[in-house]
């Protein structure tokens, strides 16, 4: 043992158990915002209810996050507001990860030259900025919360569908593909039955990191005015709001933006230590 | 060598028909009739209407309309905008001046930043910099305005007046970039560091510091320099954001607008223009690889 840890990369194996704190505070993070998503009532109350007697309050025992211009609770319209956001963000990946299985399994499958044009594509549209990517299908479509949902959808597309190629490619060379081709199993049982279980493998864990990725271009998308409409809680949108009245009131933007920012940490951390997971098992 | 430099160009040139191709394309889905979203609010006649087809060359096959767009985009014509009536080219170098001059000064800043962070505090670079990477880069902005702008009064709240304007912005816009540049520098130190020309290094009396500097760094460089073409993405999709939280004019309020009223002219351009700037910056870096490391020249 005392060998191994002299050994060159025993600095990252080393790593690899360090951030337990961090993935424990991670999983909380998550299992909240995830009970503040189903059950919001749990943690805070009315989060449209207009106070005028208390307008822009700091944060203080009765007003966790304080209040904004309208006199509401801040901390309500941020639990409130987990339902909004976290259902675009998952919506999202969701058009993402189907839509990438799908082109994926198709460029992994297909000749030579269609494969080359279509992966040179997602190489190309994955190095491409979201946002950009994003705001053309909006222009195309108008604004809204289904064109917000499938352009951030969309724009996450080409980075599961290279994963997927890559994992195609290598699957369908394998023995068990041969023999079922040699047992003339149907093209359309081999894909299904054969091939596709097994080019499953990195999608959740890819899945969870795209997760963070659609929310914080989700916050991004409605803090410039394309995403759900006030009142409703959004939390890009509670942002854009509480900017105009940061000169009074810094808790009515910074706080929820906290929050994202706390989501999205939560899911890269307990993301990448799936990932790692993965990757010890596929080396063992 | 020249070959290599010329396959390069070669499939730039590709990435950039493609993307022209695929703006075209979008033009043609776009809902809604050309004609309408061309007229706008403006004065309405059958008259107006046949002068736009003839000037639009609506009235020709789609063949035709996009080989003159594609003939007509080379020439550096990339159509009118909808909605200010003025060539899209005009519209898109007015404000070109101050997004360059954020991205170029947000991009120095985060390389110096993480240069800074991977080498002096190689252990707190993990956490800080994924905290940098996760925070939506328009809170970051919103956290430095409250701090440095209201309540300190260091800086303008809004506009693009002078370097004090600039400030803040290409902070906002750097740190991101720094967190990530930072991480993969910091994990190019960490190998190079296990290498064994840094034990010889230190075996002939070098002090850490001098190793770390003169041996590793170089190293980490290679990796760096990769993602330096990933840092331009981030820099032209997080100007849309930056302008808008600061007031600041530029590509990212012209694109923000043109989404908003879908002028779609416009937005092609700017993601046209995006391309060919990931074109380029993407060949350059392919190229400074082989400036920094001697080995890729040989093959």
């Amino acid at each position: 043992m005392t060998i191994a840890l002299d050994r060159p990369g025993a600095a990252r194996a080393r790593s690899l158990r360090a951030p337990r704190p961090g993935l424990a505070a991670a999983a909380v993070f998550l299992v909240l915002a995830l009970l503040a998503a189903l059950w919001p009532a749990l943690f805070a109350g009315d989060p449209l209810a207009a106070d005028p007697l208390h307008v822009l309050e700091a944060p203080s025992g009765q007003h966790w996050f304080g209040t904004d211009q309208l006199g509401r609770d801040v901390f309500a319209r941020v639990v409130h507001g987990a339902r909004h956001s976290l259902s675009i963000g998952v919506a999202a990946t969701l058009i993402a990860v189907g839509a990438g299985i799908l082109l994926g399994l198709l460029a992994g499958l297909s000749h030579k030259i269609a494969d080359e044009a279509l992966s040179r594509s997602f190489d190309a549209l994955s190095a491409f900025p979201l946002v950009l990517l994003a705001l053309l299908f909006i222009a195309i479509a108008g604004t809204g919360t289904t064109s917000l949902i499938v352009a951030i959808g969309m724009a996450l597309v080409p980075h599961f569908a290279r994963v997927v190629r890559a994992q195609t490619f290598v699957v369908r060379r394998a023995a068990y593909v041969t023999h079922a081709v040699a047992f003339g199993a149907a093209r359309s049982r081999l894909v299904v039955r054969h091939v596709l279980p097994n080019v499953l493998g990195p999608v959740p864990v890819l899945a969870v990191l795209g997760l963070g990725e659609a929310i914080l271009l989700a916050a991004g998308l409605s803090f410039l005015g394309m995403g759900p409409q006030p009142p409703s809680p959004e939390w890009g949108a509670m942002i854009s709001e509480g900017r105009g009245y940061l000169h009074v009131a810094w808790w009515a933007s910074v706080l929820p933006g906290a929050v994202v920012t706390a989501t999205i940490v939560a899911l890269t951390v307990a993301g990448r230590f799936y990932q790692r997971r993965f990757e010890g098992r596929e080396l063992a | 060598m020249i070959t290599a430099i010329l396959r390069r160009a070669g499939a730039g040139l590709l990435v950039l028909w493609a993307a022209a191709t695929a703006a075209y394309l979008a033009l043609l889905a776009a809902p809604g009739d050309t004609v309408d979203a061309i007229v706008g609010d403006g004065a309405d006649t059958p008259g107006i209407r046949a002068q736009i087809i003839q000037e639009w060359h609506l009235d020709r096959s789609a063949v035709v309309q996009y080989l003159d767009f594609l003939l007509r985009a080379a020439h550096g014509d990339l159509g009118r905008s909808y909605l200010l009536q003025r060539p899209v080219s005009a519209v898109i170098g007015s404000q070109l001046a101050p997004t360059l001059k954020l991205a170029v000064a947000a991009a120095v800043f985060g390389v110096v930043l993480a240069l800074l962070f991977a080498v002096t505090a190689r252990r707190l670079t993990s956490t800080a910099g994924l905290i940098l990477v996760s925070t939506p880069p328009f809170l970051i902005g919103i956290i430095l305005l409250s701090i440095f702008s209201f309540r300190l009064g260091w800086f303008p709240v809004s506009g693009d007046r002078g370097f004090a304007a600039l400030v803040l912005p290409a902070i906002t816009l750097g740190l991101p970039i720094a967190g990530t540049l930072a991480q993969v520098l910091r994990d190019g130190l960490d190998r190079a560091l296990d290498e064994p020309f840094a034990v010889t290094a230190r075996a002939r009396g070098l002090r850490e510091s001098g190793v770390l500097i003169r041996h590793a760094l170089k190293h980490a460089l290679l990796p760096a320099v990769t993602m330096l073409g990933w840092s331009f993405g981030v820099l032209i999709g997080g100007t849309v954001i930056v302008e808008q939280v600061f007031g600041r004019p530029g590509l990212g309020q012209v694109t923000v607008q043109a989404v908003n009223s879908s002028d779609l002219p416009v937005v092609l351009a700017v993601v046209i223009l995006a391309a060919a700037v990931f074109v380029v910056i993407n060949t350059v870096t392919d190229l400074a690889y082989l400036l920094i490391d001697p080995r890729l020249r040989r093959s």
